[in-house]
């Protein structure tokens, strides 16, 4: 639908993308031509909003140009927000991402509740260029600023039980709207195996763009899981729990014939009601043909060795 | 009314169409937003299911207030629903499968929701080339067949509708309501004309000639 949105943060604070690009061209020529004095991991500080500081590059970024700020932050799926592409932006305003806590449980031993800062602070964020392929066909390029999911996990020092991840989110119906109907079984349940979340892939993200991550996106904190379709990465997350099995899902509960627990990205098993041999690459307007979905969304040679002798027709 | 009546149900049908152009073209601050492929697709569906419901309704609702002279529009209401339903067909070939025949024919043929769908514009389009009065009358009888097939549309539209829809069947849940009244008032209309024929020929049964 058509939609005139009033912008929730003024434009003289976004950093353009045209600056934001050649800052990172800086940063290349930086880390080519200089030697930096060998920099010991910056502890991560996490404002409740604007640009964070203290980002680091990474070699996981692919060099395919980001999708636009607006773009990023007004076309999501958020069903906790609203179904509407635009739903999530609009009633932003009602989540409240501080304060925040997570609770940590299940085979690990180091778990209990943690303060959201304490739980990002020993960390050094990066910045991960992702593609981020929808299970809907479309897709994205997106600059996440995050922490590899594993260096979080270790501290909580998971046992030998731990053979999977489950997360969940806020369930709160006044700040996510969303949850006053049941489009899915409330609270939205993913879950990951343990090589999954500990692969150097796999982030929890906590801005975009080099800022705090917007509400619409699953502020404070959200997953990024590049080679999976999108509805894996699950937003808002308040709870992380080590399990021994495999941990129910959210859409596979809900259509089990179309969503499977991994969803890897995989142009050959089609969903039942449409292909996924091709994506929709947002922003290339209205004449930009459809590009080729890569399996794995292009993370093969990373992560393909994952799945070593799993059916992935039948494990879809 | 004769004079501005077709010339103001022209324009108000045309109207989204316009609203939609303007957007593409970023006209007024408007836009198509982050997927305007999508956007144009899904609106014009839209306006091709909300045609085809409301040149349903002009029947019902003539017979409900007695405004006869609405029947006028009914011609024009579903050519409405045949050009957004085009649009919404043209959209997918063109912009969004950019003409690539293989998949799009495996999409009709594969994909039940879209197979209902390509019958459902097949059938529209089958009424519109029929919609003359010329065409009337050389099909005679075979003509109030072919276009009773709008009764079909609305149930395929409908259900297409409802089929690809992820998880929040909310909206085709709206349109499915709306079309169990226009048809179901027509059932039953269909079934009080019938008790009304029935006495005579219960008469007529052999219980009472016997």
């Amino acid at each position: 639908m058509l939609i005139k949105r009033p912008d929730p943060i003024r434009p003289s604070e976004i950093t353009s993308e045209s600056n934001y690009l050649n800052r990172r061209q800086l940063m290349a020529g930086l880390a080519a031509g200089i030697a930096l004095p060998a920099c010991s991991p910056q502890a991560a500080e996490l404002p409740a909003e604007g640009e964070l500081a203290n980002v680091a590059k990474s070699p996981y970024s692919t060099d395919e140009t980001p999708n636009s700020y607006e773009d990023v932050t007004t076309y999501n799926n958020f069903y906790e927000l609203g179904t509407g592409k635009s739903d999530p932006a609009r009633n932003a305003q009602y989540l409240k991402p501080r304060p925040w806590s997570i609770e940590v449980s299940g085979a690990a031993e180091n778990t209990g509740t943690f303060d959201l800062e304490d739980f990002i602070k020993p960390h050094q964020l990066e910045e991960r260029i992702y593609r981020l392929r929808c299970v809907e066909a479309w897709s994205m390029v997106v600059p996440w600023v995050g922490i590899p999911l594993g260096d979080i996990l270790k501290r909580f020092k998971p046992t030998s039980d731990a053979k999977y991840v489950a997360f969940k989110p806020l369930v709160a119906p006044e700040q996510l709207p969303g949850q006053r109907y049941r489009t899915l079984a409330w609270p939205y349940r993913e879950g990951l195996t343990i090589a999954e979340a500990m692969h150097p892939l796999t982030i929890m993200a906590v801005g975009v763009y080099g800022r705090v991550l917007p509400n619409q996106n699953g502020a404070p904190m959200r997953l990024v899981v590049p080679w999976k379709y999108g509805f894996k990465s699950i937003k808002s997350i308040v709870s992380i729990s080590f399990e021994r099995n495999e941990p129910a899902t959210s859409w596979n509960m809900s259509q089990p014939r179309e969503y499977g627990f991994y969803a890897n990205v995989n142009p050959e098993v089609d969903h039942p009601r449409w292909s996924q041999a091709t994506e929709r690459r947002i922003g290339g307007g209205l004449f930009a043909p459809r590009i080729d979905t890569q399996p794995f969304n292009g993370y093969g040679q990373e992560v393909a060795s994952l799945y070593d002798g799993l059916d992935l027709r039948r494990y879809f | 009314m004769r004079f501005i009546g077709k010339p103001l149900v022209f324009g108000l049908s045309l109207t989204p169409f316009a609203w939609l152009v303007a957007a593409t073209f970023g006209v007024y601050g408007l836009s198509l937003g982050a997927n305007p492929v999508e956007t144009l697709l899904e609106d014009f569906g839209t306006l091709g299911l909300r045609f085809t419901m409301f040149a349903l309704a002009v029947t019902p609702l003539r017979r409900l207030t007695g405004l006869n002279w609405i029947a006028q529009f009914r011609r024009m209401i579903g050519l409405f629903a045949a050009f957004y339903v085009t649009l919404h067909f043209a959209v997918y070939l063109v912009l969004d499968q950019g003409l690539a025949l293989a998949p799009v024919i495996e999409d009709i043929v594969k994909r039940p929701y879209i197979t209902l769908g390509m019958i459902a514009l097949v059938l529209l389009l089958a009424m519109t080339a029929t919609s003359t009065l010329a065409a009337r009358r050389r099909l005679g009888k075979r003509w109030q067949k072919l276009h009773n097939s709008v009764y079909l549309v609305g149930i395929l539209g409908v259900w297409h509708y409802w089929w690809q829809v992820k998880s929040d069947i909310t909206e085709p849940a709206i349109y499915a309501a709306v079309l169990t009244g226009l048809l179901g008032i027509r059932v039953f209309w269909r079934w009080q004309r019938q008790r009304r024929v029935k006495p005579p020929v219960a008469a007529a049964s052999p219980q009472s000639a016997a």
